[in-house]
């Protein structure tokens, strides 16, 4: 154990570096997905065809060819092509892109999922119909977005040793050196693991709290602001069916 | 079409402006094989309040989401305000189906209020109804709130303007819908069976509501409706439909009180008898 604690003490800033680059992948690569999950989402129920079938390929390619083929596509193939991707960029791409395709199905079924008579009733006030999407249906759609795009950035999160593929340290490399150094599997994985969990855990927590806050917009729940609020105001406005038949 | 006889209203609509508000003119809707309207002909005047009654099945909640736009029409052609609403002129003074543009300017007279209220859940009670207003007609935002607040008290719940829609019960939640859609000042209001969804004790509430609306404004009002005491007391007259036609047509009293038709007598039997 002295010896693990050794060799830790010694690569002690490459593991945080370690543990940062599996926190910038995760963010970075979730940030582009998150993007991609809308575009892709979005275009997947647009009336022209041509859009519907190129976002339909885009996913159905994605999802259905290996994130670990993918970096070494876009890493060690590319350049065959012309085009050096500095590592990160290609992780985030694939991270991105992967789960982006995964994302835009979440989307879709999101917002197929808010009933037509919200659409009708958009109409019947004669808003357009970006006002109907992005006003009626899409804040409602979010809420039930949030809890599955969770799974997808833990699951991305928990992808991201792949990069020690493409010739990163991220987290789980560096510890795999310390376990060489020290001989210690027991410890040095048994910290990775510790890692990966707290992050993930984090994640968990702090899009639990969006979610709150979705829900509150909606009247379910008393919204993040519920959290630090004690509950001595029944009546109060975040108390749903309280005060429901009041008749005149 | 053209081996039909003519119908004189019809022609002489297309031609001359008339007072007619909405006419249905030969107007054919289908979902598959099912024909839901059989080449309709009816028209509502200007400030005319007309009650649909008639067997479930018989067109009526279609005759009301055509006119919103929310169908198509597989034939003929209906008119709002002596301008083809389901379709547009072409320079040449053809008729063809409409497009977005078109229906909007025309949809932007008539309001609707539905049987399940689809009231906005991510917005709150005030919202509700300022949002057309403030983002459709480009209302300026106090004045929204301002009437939007006064709308409230007409429909007695000036007090849950900051409510969420899910704290109101059902009642309520039809008066804010009623109150969403008189702010966008329609000519035309569409009652789709506002009341059936509703438990007994809440449908008086809405109906006084209405019945508020229907004494103090001119809007034309087209309204679905098994409510038959409230239909006599709002409407000026009364269609009695099934299977996609008219079957008879008149003022309230004479159709609740003395219908010739059979199957009227028949469909008012049953529902004083579901009562």
């Amino acid at each position: 154990m002295d010896t693990f604690f050794h060799q830790l003490d010694l690569v002690l800033p490459r593991f945080w570096s370690g543990v940062w680059l599996t926190v910038e992948a995760t963010l970075l690569g979730g940030a582009l997905a998150f993007v991609l999950s809308f575009v892709l989402g979005l275009m997947l129920r647009s009336e022209t065809l041509v859009l519907r079938g190129l976002a339909r390929f885009v996913v159905e390619f994605f999802r259905g060819t290996s994130i670990f083929v993918q970096l070494f596509f876009l890493f060690y193939a590319l350049p065959g092509l012309g085009f050096q991707l500095a590592p990160l960029f290609c992780g985030v791409l694939a991270f991105g892109l992967n789960y982006g395709a995964y994302g835009a199905e979440i989307v879709r079924g999101s917002i197929n999922s808010i009933p037509a008579p919200q659409w009708e009733a958009g109409v019947a006030l004669n808003m357009t119909a970006g006002q109907r999407m992005r006003r009626v249906i899409l804040p409602q759609a979010w809420a039930r977005m949030i809890p599955q795009f969770t799974n997808l950035l833990i699951q991305l999160l928990k992808d991201t040793p792949l990069l020690s593929l493409i010739l990163m340290a991220d987290v789980t490399y560096v510890m795999q050196q310390v376990r060489q150094a020290s001989g210690n599997s027991i410890a040095a994985y048994g910290l990775v693991l510790l890692v990966y969990l707290v992050l993930a855990y984090l994640l968990t927590l702090i899009m639990n709290l969006l979610e709150m806050q979705a829900k509150a917009k909606l009247g379910e729940g008393r919204g993040v602001r519920g959290l630090f609020t004690a509950r001595t105001a029944p009546g109060g406005a975040g108390s749903p069916g309280g005060e429901g038949v009041v008749g005149p | 079409m053209a081996t039909e006889p003519a119908n004189p209203e019809a022609d002489a609509s297309a031609t001359a402006p008339s007072a007619a508000c909405i006419k249905f003119d030969q107007v054919v809707k289908r979902f598959g094989s099912n024909t839901v309207l059989d080449h309709l002909d009816f028209s509502v005047d200007r400030g005319e309040r007309v009650t649909l009654i008639g067997p479930s099945g018989s067109g009526k909640t279609t005759i009301l989401r055509l006119l919103m736009t929310l169908e198509k029409v597989n034939d003929g052609v209906i008119w709002v305000d002596d301008e083809p609403f389901s379709h547009m002129r072409t320079p040449g003074g053809q008729l063809r189906p409409a497009n977005e543009k078109h229906l909007s300017a025309i949809r932007r007279k008539i309001g609707m209020v539905f049987q399940q209220f689809n009231l906005f859940p991510n917005m709150r009670v005030l919202q509700n109804i300022t949002e057309a207003p403030i983002h459709v007609l480009g209302q300026d935002r106090a004045k929204a709130e301002a009437r939007a607040r006064e709308l409230l008290e007409m429909v007695g719940l000036g007090d849950r303007a900051d409510a969420h829609p899910s704290q109101l019960s059902g009642g309520q939640q039809q008066r804010v819908a009623i109150a969403r859609a008189l702010a966008m000042d329609p000519e035309i209001l569409l009652l789709d069976e506002v009341t059936s969804a509703l438990d007994p004790e809440l449908v008086a509430d809405v109906l006084n509501v209405l019945r508020d609306v229907a004494r103090e404004t001119d809007i034309t009002m087209l309204i679905v409706t098994h409510e038959m005491q409230f239909a006599r007391d709002v409407s000026h007259r009364v269609l009695m439909f099934d299977h996609g036609r008219i079957v008879e047509s008149g003022p309230p009293d004479q159709i609740f009180g003395n219908p010739t038709e059979e199957r009227t007598q028949r469909f008012l039997r049953a529902v004083l008898e579901e009562r």
